[in-house]
């Protein structure tokens, strides 16, 4: 009988490690983009990560923890608004109020979760929803933040970011890839971890991870906070580079959650690289087809719809598995120990 | 010589990549009472499906009343005849035990078997006929399933283990019925683990091992020993 | 008294509702499936109502003698082509699926119809009360409408629970595979389910267009409402579904009393009391 200690967990394949090569080349260059690239693309750039972030997101909570929420908007927003509260009414640093914001997050995702997980599958979905309209409705009642109308922010919270306007930029751009990096690696370090393990095992039959004793509900609340926190960091850094805030602006369903189901599905549901293809896919598409405005929401629907029905691993699903390419190192082989 | 009823030929069929019968050949012809026992996972269950139309088979051909029906759907070969008792019984929950045999007849087949006949032959059924399906017991849920597939007036009647789960005397009460039910012309196929039982009611007993058949004859011409070996493979 | 009518008038909304909730209620019931695009399809049939109108020049109650047909015609079309591919243990490819024929249908009747509300006018009917008691009015047009849902629900359950038809439909709910043995083409039953569902939504849709404006954006809510009012009326059962509905109306209609930005808030938070203290809602069928 072989002693643990003489086997361990191998996660890198030799696809995997060109791929993550190519990620961090990728990174890197992007780090280094405000040398290279001017304010416009930079603004677009940093547009795409945080749609990254919220896709990897979603992707994570339905792709992997099977929790269909049509409802993220919810925390979007809800990020959004304690970032400009923090900042108008108590001059916090937006830095430190969009942590802040994800801690709130976290906190208020405990109660709606314990709530949410009393309705199962696509009425889950839709009581999330829900939960985001009343975000969205309670928003609108708070006249200190502009109640129905909105609210700016003002000039003195961009001004303190940093000295000249082009450090703001840098300082916002790095943020936005900042986050996204965290937000994706965040979620490599999880699928890596056991809980990954688990996670893929209630992604595959759900019924058979309870009953060999998995701490399903756990692992769910865990995976349905996370994914809160992060998405809340993210909606506020995105009303901190949109300065504008509003109750129908925040918790848009078609700007944060329809865009967000898109990416994923497009992209490829349950798979990391997914929601990082889709949003390149995505974006390419956005950038040159804007002009059509409902006639590209309904081709992008239509899109969705056929991939779902004929592709429903989404364009990584779909290449990847012929070709082999792995981005990230997430398998699990068992490995001698020399 | 009077042409089979069903007449199933080399017989491949997979579940996924699993195969589960191989090169499998039955006839049954009308009127006439087939046997097809095993142990566990020998496939006999998977047979059955593939005659109702529930699985089709890879290779092979079946044929039923002179028409090649391999590739036909279920509800295609209910309406041509073929009536599967399932495997558990499978009444309909939220129907009740009448509801449960009306539905038997929804292909709209014509033939002696009715709601009337059906309650002559169960008469505890009528009994119970508004009560919930489930709230039966297990054998009166059996009685059900079987009358439920009367109730598409067959040609040929498929039963899968209905002995299972029954207390012994249960299990005679309903093989007793047996020949009321094939006096018709009907002709069954009967699956069961229990060979005592199959090789009383039937006529002809085929035996799988394994997806493959291992033996098949008269019930009455083959030996005690003969049967073992081919059930168990020794 | 204000807060009585209040109330009465809350029940009649209720009532539209729990029209909502109905044709919803149904295809969960048959098929485990929650149409996502529900909502919309309600504003389509409005907006089906609103050119059969405009152009064949019938009043809008009428109109239903074209509207329904076409949208079961579509419900069974949709089944049959696209949401029968999705219908399996993966809950996934249903919920996006409808999605997109949400965000289709939204986008489809904007580019169409552009985003100006529109509304259809019933004639006199619209006006027309009758005071009760004094200071509480009842509108002819919401007690008709009340009427013909009480009348489509208890339709729908005789057509459940006795017809051969109705039968057929709980089979297949109960066990898709042996309904297949008993004859029944399963894509053919989900088919017409489907078309059921969308005679119902039809019916509301046409209310929907004489009781308020409606533009291409409201489907969402239609959902939203119908969807508390099935849950807190209880899953399973369609005149707790009626239930539902008339307690949602008096909780919008209570918080409308209370401030105006209230009233569907109001509503939302009954459903979440009902989510926290009884999940299963209040008269959830018995299995």
């Amino acid at each position: 009988m072989m002693s643990d200690a003489a086997i361990r967990v191998e996660h890198a394949t030799r696809a995997s490690r060109i791929g993550l090569t190519v990620l961090v080349l990728l990174v890197a260059a992007l780090a280094a983009a405000p040398a290279w690239a001017d304010r416009a693309s930079l603004r677009l750039m940093g547009e795409i990560f945080t749609f990254v972030a919220l896709a990897s997101l979603w992707n994570l909570l339905a792709g992997y923890a099977g929790l269909v929420s049509v409802g993220q908007q919810a925390y979007v927003g809800f990020g959004g608004y304690v970032l400009f509260a923090l900042a108008i009414l108590f001059g916090v640093p937006p830095i430190a109020a969009i942590i802040i914001a994800g801690a709130l997050a976290a906190i208020l995702a405990v109660p709606v979760a314990a709530l949410m997980f009393r309705l199962r599958g696509h009425y889950f979905a839709i009581g999330t929803w829900v939960v985001a309209e009343i975000f969205r409705l309670v928003a609108a009642q708070i006249g200190v933040l502009g109640g129905g109308s909105g609210v700016s922010l003002p000039a003195s919270v961009i001004t303190g970011i940093a000295a000249t306007r082009a450090m703001r930029e840098h300082i916002i751009y790095w943020l936005a890839l900042g986050l996204a990096v965290l937000v994706v690696g965040g979620i490599v370090m999880l699928l890596r971890s056991r809980y990954g393990l688990a996670l893929t095992a209630i992604r595959d039959n759900e019924t058979a991870a309870r009953s060999s004793g998995l701490g399903v509900t756990r692992i769910k609340y865990l995976v349905y906070v996370a994914t809160a926190a992060g998405t809340a960091m993210t909606g506020a850094l995105i009303f901190l580079t949109k300065l504008r805030i509003s109750p129908d602006t925040a918790f848009s369903v078609n700007d944060w959650t329809a865009f967000v189901i898109f990416i994923t599905v497009i992209g490829g549901i349950g798979r990391v690289e997914g929601p990082l293809i889709g949003t390149v896919v995505f974006f390419l598409l956005r950038e040159t087809l804007a002009d059509l405005g409902s006639l590209y929401l309904l081709m992008l629907g239509a899109v969705a719809i056929v991939v779902m029905l004929f592709a429903p691993k989404g364009l990584w699903g779909f290449v990847a598995d012929r070709l082999g390419w792995q981005a990230f190192p997430l398998e699990r082989r068992l490995v001698r120990k020399p | 010589m009077p042409d089979a009823l069903l007449q199933a030929d080399a017989l491949d069929v997979f579940y996924g990549d699993f195969q589960a019968l191989f090169g499998v050949s039955l006839t049954v012809m009308p009127g006439e009472v087939v046997a097809v026992i095993g142990a566990n996972g020998a496939g006999k269950s998977t047979l059955l499906k593939t005659f109702a139309g529930q699985l089709h088979p890879r290779a092979g051909a079946i044929r039923f009343a002179g028409e090649t029906v391999g590739t036909l759907p279920a509800f295609a070969m209910v309406r041509r005849g073929v009536a599967l008792v399932p495997e558990g019984r499978r009444l309909f929950p939220s129907l009740s035990v009448e509801e449960n045999l009306l539905i038997g007849a929804q292909a709209g087949r014509p033939g002696p078997w009715s709601l009337a006949r059906v309650f002559d032959l169960f008469p505890v059924l009528e009994e119970r006929r508004r009560q919930p399906s489930m709230s039966l017991s297990g054998g009166q849920q059996q009685m059900v399933a079987i009358a439920r597939a009367l109730m598409s007036n067959p040609h040929l009647l498929l039963c899968d283990e209905i002995s299972l789960g029954l207390a012994p005397i249960v299990v005679k009460e309903i093989y007793d019925r047996l020949p009321a039910i094939a006096g018709e012309g009907l002709s069954l196929v009967i699956v069961e683990q229990d060979i005592v039982q199959a090789l009383s009611a039937a006529r002809r007993v085929t035996c799988l091992q394994e997806g493959r058949v291992a033996l098949e004859g008269e019930a009455k011409s083959l030996t005690r020993e003969a049967v073992s070996a081919a059930y168990f493979g020794v | 008294m204000q807060w009585v009518n209040a109330i009465v008038q809350g029940v009649l909304i209720g009532g539209l509702y729990a029209l909502f909730a109905a044709g919803l209620s149904l295809i969960f019931g048959v098929m485990r499936l929650v149409n996502i695009a529900h909502g919309d399809l309600i504003v389509l049939a409005s907006y089906l109502a609103l050119v059969v109108v405009t152009t064949l020049g019938l009043d809008p109650l009428t109109s239903l003698v074209v509207v329904v047909p076409a949208m079961a015609v579509i419900g069974y079309a949709l089944q049959r082509l696209i949401l029968n591919r999705t219908l399996g243990d993966d809950l996934l490819p249903p919920l996006l699926v409808t999605f997109g024929l949400s965000v289709i249908i939204q986008n489809g009747l904007l580019e169409w119809f552009t985003a100006d509300s529109r509304k259809l006018t019933a004639g006199a009917i619209e006006v027309q009360a009758m005071q009760v008691l004094p200071g509480i009015w009842i509108g002819f047009l919401p007690l008709l409408q009340f009427a013909v849902t009480v009348a489509i629900i208890g339709g729908l359950q005789l057509l459940f629970y006795r017809t051969a038809f109705g039968r057929a439909f709980r089979a297949t709910s109960d066990d898709p595979a042996v309904a297949q043995l008993m004859g029944l083409d399963t894509r053919h039953v989900f088919a017409l389910a489907m078309a059921l569902s969308l005679a119902v939504v039809a019916v509301a849709g046409v209310f929907l267009a004489v009781r308020t404006n409606f533009d291409p954006a409201i489907g969402p809510a239609r959902l939203i409402y119908g969807f508390e009012a099935v849950i807190i009326g209880g899953l399973g059962s369609l005149w707790g579904t009626l239930a539902g509905g008339v307690i949602l109306g008096v909780a919008q209609a209570i918080g409308a009393q209370i401030d105006p930005g209230w009233q569907v808030l109001a509503g939302h938070l009954v459903f979440i009391a009902i989510l926290a203290v009884r999940p299963q809602g209040l008269f959830p069928k018995v299995q």
